[in-house]
């Protein structure tokens, strides 16, 4: 929590995203800092995981980007894919939104901490594991050692997620993009995922882009509040700024749809 | 970690052991419903006539005690290794079989290795090339291979390569005249590479080149369309996507998390496939002359020569089984979630 803490970590800017010639984004812009959780909220189809897996270059099959995703002086998106490669899992992570379908169920835990931390770090099998086991306690997962040995599958939910979590910290990224990270889980857990991130952001002094519908989720941790409809982002501000008097209509139709209005304290 | 994987293992072995029992029991029932009298098969003329000689053969073979009694005595005749003597060539049905499984086996196993080889190779290929040319190009020639008659294909392989061409030797294992590598495993390849004869084992692999070229190629399109399938699919999963995401290069992406899973359906085709390969090999047996299991049951069954009928269903039985158990314990080694649950 330094100086550092106000400059961008990685600027989104005028992002166009275009699958099969249909327009899914139409000019995103976005700034992450580091150490501030950044909620991207909107409804389903309005954009928000298409702009974080262009982020990292993982748009499906066919589809096309124009803009600039600028990060440590670069434009991810003009960058070889090679170059890409050593950006991905290292500088920035992802966290994707079902732990159930996301973690390989065939690979143990350790297999699947370790091996891009071996490739991107350059580090040992039993430096890799130590540090491994270290992450998992960090993310609270008990008897980590024991942990490791054991596949996906012998986790539940929220234990699966904090794995995934770990899996993205693994190589000390500065951004980490999480995708819906508590829609899969049981509403019991998501508290805890969502306090875990929280700590890590201000820990870490990690740049969080939390994708999110759920503007209950979105209260509870982020700093700044972006709100994405029909591929672009209608509002953007300071969390209590904009949950308390949203300025553009679809904003506050997204409040109004919520049961209990969010406040400061809200889970 | 080991112990989940041993007890899956043991667990597995018995399953199999008790069902080479049920197909011994098969066999034995199925040979007893055949209306053909075995008395009449093998004794003369003037014998059968002879009431006291036919009730002293019938004891002589136990035919005269209730069936249960029978085919304890015919399980215990396995277990020493005594299948019966064949009524054709009257050797034991074991000495026949030593001969013409292996022969069968080394062309089978030829052809499901380069059906493998070459199918999973395929697949992969136009899965990862998915929408152009090349991935095109192989599923027409996939198709192609599921679509051509193994037996046409047989006889038409055996005229061009061998008649017009003559680039491939013609019938039987080797060349006639060589004389077989001192018998170890059966296979000629193998055998005459374990004593060293080059001329033997050349020649063995050019006389098993074309026979088992023409039973893969239906086994080659079947495993490339399903490959392909299992590849693409697998592509789409999330966990793929998070293994990108992790920034690991393309070809550990590719062969510890593509291959791995898109491997299980694979492997459950191939094992199916083993089974109809092996009933191909019938005709391409007789087409080309090899002197192989196929060949065999085919006298045995058109001469109602019941021990060695029965004896070729055991040993095809006992294959399939061999073949379900390395297929389910492939699944475990592979799958995790397998030998756990």
């Amino acid at each position: 929590m330094t100086a550092a803490q106000k400059t961008a970590a990685l600027t989104i800017e005028g992002l166009r995203v275009s699958i099969g010639g249909h327009d899914v984004l139409h000019g995103v812009d976005l700034t992450l800092e580091a150490g501030r959780v950044h909620g991207l909220a909107g409804e389903s189809g309005s954009g928000k995981t298409m702009t974080g897996l262009a982020v990292l270059g993982l748009l499906p099959h066919g589809s096309r980007a124009s803009g600039r995703i600028a990060f440590g002086g670069r434009d991810l998106l003009e960058m070889p894919a090679r170059e890409l490669n050593e950006v991905r899992g290292a500088k920035i992570a992802m966290v994707f939104q079902d732990p159930a379908t996301s973690l390989h169920p065939m690979l143990t835990v350790e297999r699947q901490l370790t091996e891009h931390m071996r490739h991107h770090l350059g580090i040992g099998r039993k430096d890799a594991r130590e540090r491994a086991a270290a992450l998992l306690a960090k993310v609270r997962i008990p008897g980590p050692e024991e942990a490791l040995k054991r596949y996906p599958h012998q986790f539940s939910g929220g234990m699966r997620q904090r794995i995934a979590i770990a899996v993205a910290l693994a190589c000390e990224p500065e951004v980490l993009i999480a995708d819906e990270p508590t829609t899969a889980l049981d509403v019991t857990v998501q508290a805890g995922i969502l306090r875990l991130l929280r700590g890590l952001c201000d820990d870490l002094g990690l740049a969080v882009l939390l994708v999110t519908h759920d503007l209950g989720v979105m209260s509870a941790v982020a700093d700044e509040v972006s709100v994405m409809k029909d591929g672009l982002v209608v509002e953007t501000g300071p969390r209590g700024r904009v949950l308390r008097e949203p300025r553009h209509p679809y904003t506050r139709s997204l409040l109004d749809a919520l049961p209990v209005p969010p406040g400061e304290n809200s889970p | 970690m080991r112990s989940p994987l041993a007890r899956f293992l043991v667990r597995r072995i018995l399953t199999a052991l008790l069902l080479a029992v049920g197909i011994t029991l098969i066999t034995f029932v199925l040979t007893n419903l055949v209306p053909g009298d075995p008395v009449a098969a093998n004794l003369g003329q003037r014998a059968v006539g002879d009431p006291a000689i036919v009730a002293q053969w019938r004891a002589d073979h136990g035919l005269d005690r209730p069936l249960p009694q029978q085919y304890l005595m015919h399980l215990e005749g396995l277990l020493h290794g005594d299948l019966g003597t064949s009524q054709q060539s009257h050797r034991p049905v074991l000495d026949d079989l030593a001969e013409s499984v292996p022969a069968t086996l080394e062309l089978a196993g030829a052809a499901i290795l380069v059906s493998l080889i070459l199918g999973v190779g395929f697949g992969v290929v136009a899965a990862l090339r998915r929408d152009r040319l090349s991935d095109h190009v192989l599923r027409v020639l996939s198709l192609i291979g599921i679509s051509v008659p193994t037996f046409w294909l047989a006889l038409v392989a055996f005229y061009v390569f061998f008649f017009r061409l003559q680039v491939t030797p013609g019938s039987g294992r080797i060349d006639p005249g060589m004389t077989p590598p001192p018998q170890v495993t059966g296979l000629y390849t193998v055998d005459a590479l374990l004593s060293g004869r080059w001329d033997v084992f050349s020649s063995a692999i050019g006389h098993l080149a074309a026979p088992a070229l023409v039973l893969a190629l239906y086994t080659i399109g079947l495993l490339t369309r399903f490959t392909r399938s299992a590849v693409l699919e697998v592509l789409g999963q999330d966990y793929v996507r998070a293994a990108r995401a992790k920034g690991l290069p393309g070809r550990v992406v590719l062969f510890r998390y593509v291959l791995r899973p898109a491997l299980v359906p694979v492997i459950t085709v191939a094992g199916l496939a083993f089974g109809s390969l092996l009933s191909g090999t019938v005709l391409v047996e007789a087409v080309f002359a090899w002197p192989g299991v196929g060949q065999y049951a085919y006298k045995s069954a058109t001469t109602l020569d019941l021990p060695a009928v029965m004896g070729v269903g055991l040993v095809v039985g006992v294959v399939y089984l061999v073949i379900n158990l390395v297929v389910d314990v492939l699944y475990g080694v592979i799958d995790p979630r397998v030998r756990v649950s």
